[in-house]
């Protein structure tokens, strides 16, 4: 199950290296985004969007608030 | 949403998944940068201005007027140790009995808002209800900057794209 995580350990985290995820809409994620996110809407999360990660990094999952 | 996400990145194999429960709307509301197309914009925080008097409730009135007059400005804004917004000075509270403590001159909870609202939003906010400044505070109401309705004007006036829905 996922670790959830505040702001503070966020930037830690991506000082780290870890990646930050949008799975909002794609016009949302165009519109505004956290720094060095990239975009893979829930309804894209798959196989096939999953070879844009890097395995070997933490992932950080976010939308726009807690729903 | 991002909760489905990362089940799915986890059955797919990924094995440090976590989740921002707090989301975007926390990330902007803390008034941090964001990336994309709206984000040169200008908002609410980046329109505030970050140099307003504050002061504390038992401070006397007296003294917060002259240290606020004499930084040029006709408002103060009331917080707490941690910045969490009180209340609002704006010139007529500022024009009271100067031996009143702030706690007994302020207008108390004054409507606030979050630093990542468009400046054409807070424009006409600003103008429909005749205030001539409001401050903007985090989703935990401390204090970012008051927005002064004469900056809001300037600025949306100059970013047309501003009128479009930014979130």
């Amino acid at each position: 199950m996922a670790t959830l995580i505040d702001r503070d350990q966020l930037q830690e985290l991506v000082a780290r290296g870890a990646q930050p995820v949008e799975v909002l809409p794609a016009d949302e994620y165009k519109e505004d985004h956290l720094p060095g996110a990239i975009s893979i809407p829930l309804r894209q999360v798959n196989r096939e969007s999953a070879k844009l990660l890097d395995p070997t990094r933490d992932l950080i999952v976010y939308c726009w608030d807690m729903a | 949403m991002a909760p489905r996400a990362a089940a799915r990145l986890e059955l797919l194999g990924f094995q440090q998944v976590h989740e921002y429960k707090p989301g975007k709307l926390d990330w902007m509301a803390s008034g941090r940068p964001t990336e994309g197309e709206n984000s040169t914009r200008p908002r609410a925080g980046t329109v505030a201005r970050k140099d307003v008097p504050v002061c504390a409730p038992a401070d006397r009135l007296a003294d917060v007027r002259d240290r606020a007059r004499g930084a040029g400005w006709d408002a103060a804004v009331v917080v707490d140790g941690e910045r969490v917004v009180l209340g609002l000075l704006r010139a007529a509270e500022l024009a009271k009995e100067g031996e009143l403590s702030i706690e007994e001159a302020m207008r108390p909870g004054p409507s606030t808002f979050r630093p990542y609202v468009p400046i054409k939003e807070m424009a006409d906010y600003l103008t429909g209800h005749k205030l001539e400044s409001s401050p903007v505070t985090t989703l935990d109401g401390k204090l970012v900057g008051l927005l002064l309705k004469a900056d809001a004007v300037r600025e949306a006036e100059g970013c047309p794209d501003c009128v479009r829905k930014m979130i």
